[in-house]
């Protein structure tokens, strides 16, 4: 038993570091990647959330003695929907960011651009 | 059992499919059933509204299964309210999108714009924490194709930010939400209430976890430093109602903390006692200020209205954070008055970024309709600053008044009024900037008139023979609400601090959930 729980952790651990450092890029690909490692690794953690059994069905029976927890199984099928339902989302909208702008970057440009390139500024103002 | 309570989240359900997929190629058919959608909406969370007058609490079994098993919505005061202000806020938005012509500059706008409602309405009712969930997601997919509606390279990049970053926020939503299972055992919110009480101090490390990660959750969609970073680009490239309908998406974050943190994690609960309002209270207080100064600093419209918004929901945590009735009460106004107040902004910065041409904060194109959209300007800028005679400075006055007993009530204090300050000189630079300057004789002298014209892509003379007047009517419809709100102050704050009394009667609210559901 304590066996299949330091997997299950270890898959949760090693999927959500490997998601957090590919969101962490700058182009999109590995950012959705990244999205989609989370999303493995919340679904997994979901599915342990009703405690790790083995061999039992998920419906309380006067044959069987005991059950597993059903209800996290149906969370996990909505969270996975879900998860590539948004999936499907952010590759459209990063598929369009790309073919308008012919970048990948997930960064934007300077917002806010210091007043030196806004001449019309200067040329109220600055006018002796 | 009372049906009406489905009826906000069911209506625009079917609404938004029946407009795409049988009315896709009929513009007007489009407009008129969205609008008598939205007007419909505002008349049944009318009639919630009225039901819950009494200090009831209704519950709606879906599906007839009972509580802690089936799903429930939950209406009491706090989410009638917040439903009716997400339905008037909703109806002003889409006159203006309609009168500005922003619903036919890309597809599916209003289909989108009902789905919108459906999320929000159904987040504001469920009683359960999965669904609340669920709801999250609803709103947030029809937010993304909002948000990058009418396209353009900047708008989708904007656009591919705030969906990563609300992509995150959903995946630690669920982490949290299956912390919380594993310890209770149960996302009932009433039945969560329950078992977190009865739960011994010892057991309780991972339920603090769960609830400082729903915490973040929250704060990332209510955009509390340091989450708030996917707001300003978000807002201030989203198309202008779309920006101002998003006023009511924050304000869903700090209805979940309201809803959350005084009925599951209330602040009598003993394993979570004092912990949220320890962080959030600073957290908020550092929120104010940047807003501020982000208002001050920037050199764009959009930008201008985004970090407005942010100071606000800085101002609103801060009364939120104090988790007493008092406090709950003047979040409760302020909350109101903050939502309004803030679509105005987006909506009136739109005018004139449209009259422009671009966004910038300069003097270099006169406007077309000047006095108009100056005088809104000027309302909306008083309102969000927090000035005498709007309902800005009664929020701001009460918050004051109700973190008077907090812990560093000083530092609070200090922060509101001299942010306060902050803002008003922000606002009075653009406002001068923008529509004082163009018209000050001894600048334009200096300048020769044609040379002002060409400089900008757009001329005046052009934006001047369109000036629709629905976008105006929508604006001032907005401005309306606000002096209602300040000349109706008393009542408006009785039937606030009524709702605040209610979220800390935890007990009424379990009782109805779980208890007397049954009749």
């Amino acid at each position: 038993m304590i066996a299949i729980e330091v997997l299950f952790a270890s898959a949760v651990g090693v999927m959500t570091a490997a998601g957090i450092y590919l969101v962490l890029q700058l182009r999109t690909f590995p950012v959705i990647l990244g999205l989609s490692f989370l999303s493995y690794a919340v679904n997994v953690f979901l599915f342990a959330t009703g405690r790790l059994v083995v061999n039992q069905p998920p419906v309380l029976t006067k044959y069987a003695e005991s059950y597993t927890d059903p209800l996290p199984q149906a969370l996990v099928l909505t969270a996975i929907v879900i998860s590539f339902g948004m999936t499907a989302v952010v590759v459209m909208i990063a598929l369009s960011a790309w073919l308008s702008a012919r970048d990948e970057r997930v960064d934007m440009e300077n917002e806010d651009p210091p007043p030196d390139d806004t001449e019309d500024v200067a040329s109220v103002e600055g006018q002796p | 059992m009372n049906h009406w309570i489905i009826a906000p989240v069911v209506l625009p359900a079917l609404l938004a499919p029946f407009i795409l997929m049988v009315i896709r190629y009929h513009l007007d058919l489009q407009r008129i059933f969205s609008i008598a959608g939205t007007a419909a909406l505002v008349l049944i969370s009318l009639v919630l509204t009225g039901q819950t007058l009494g200090g009831d609490i209704h519950v709606y079994e879906l599906g007839d299964w009972p509580a802690p098993f089936g799903i429930v919505l939950v209406l009491d005061r706090l989410s009638a309210t917040m439903c009716l202000l997400t339905a008037v806020l909703a109806l002003a938005v889409l006159l203006y999108a309609v009168g500005s012509k922003w619903d036919e500059r890309g597809w599916h706008f209003h289909p989108l714009f009902q789905f919108q409602l459906m999320g929000v309405m159904g987040a504001f009712l469920t009683g359960d924490a999965f669904n609340l969930f669920v709801f999250f997601e609803v709103l947030l997919i029809a937010s993304y194709g909002l948000m990058i509606h009418a396209g353009g390279p900047v708008r989708l990049r904007a656009g591919l930010q705030y969906v990563i970053y609300n992509l995150l926020g959903s995946t630690l939503f669920l982490f949290a939400l299956g912390t919380l299972y594993a310890v209770t055992g149960t996302l009932n919110m009433a039945d969560l209430a329950v078992r977190v009480a009865e739960l011994p101090a010892d057991q309780s490390a991972l339920l603090r976890v769960g609830a400082v990660l729903l915490l973040l959750v929250f704060c990332i969609k209510a955009a509390v430093l340091p989450l708030h970073f996917w707001l300003p680009a978000a807002y201030s490239n989203a198309p202008a109602p779309v920006a101002a309908l998003f006023a009511i998406m924050t304000k869903v974050g700090a209805y979940s903390i309201l809803r959350m943190y005084t009925l599951v994690f209330g602040p009598e609960v003993g394993v979570t006692e004092g912990l949220i309002g320890t962080w959030l209270l600073p957290a908020a207080v550092l929120t104010l200020i940047i807003g501020c100064i982000g208002v001050l600093g920037t050199r764009k419209l959009g930008r201008l209205a985004a970090f407005g918004a942010i100071a606000s929901m800085g101002t609103l945590l801060i009364a939120i954070s104090v988790f007493t009735p008092a406090g709950t009460g003047a979040a409760m106004y302020y909350l109101v008055h903050s939502t309004l107040a803030t679509a105005m902004l987006f909506l009136v910065a739109d005018l004139v970024i449209e009259r422009r041409g671009n966004d910038r904060i300069a003097s270099d194109v006169k406007l077309p309709q000047n006095g108009l959209i100056a005088s809104l300007f000027f309302a909306a800028a008083i309102a969000m600053a927090g000035m005498p005679p709007l309902s800005g400075f009664l929020g701001k006055l009460l918050v004051l008044d109700a973190t008077r007993d907090a812990p560093g009530a000083a530092w609070i204090w200090a922060a509101i009024l001299i942010t306060s300050l902050i803002m008003i000189m922000g606002f009075a630079r653009a406002g001068s900037l923008l529509f004082w300057k163009p018209f000050d004789p001894s600048l334009v002298e200096d300048e020769p008139v044609d040379h002002q014209m060409p400089k900008t892509g757009k001329t005046a003379e052009v934006v001047t023979a369109r000036a629709p007047a629905l976008p105006f009517l929508a604006t001032g419809g907005l401005l309306v609400a606000l002096i209602a709100m300040t000349v109706l102050a008393g009542p408006a704050m009785n039937y606030a601090n009524a709702t605040a009394q209610q979220l800390y009667q935890q007990q009424d609210y379990i009782n109805a959930v779980l208890g007397g559901a049954s009749e």
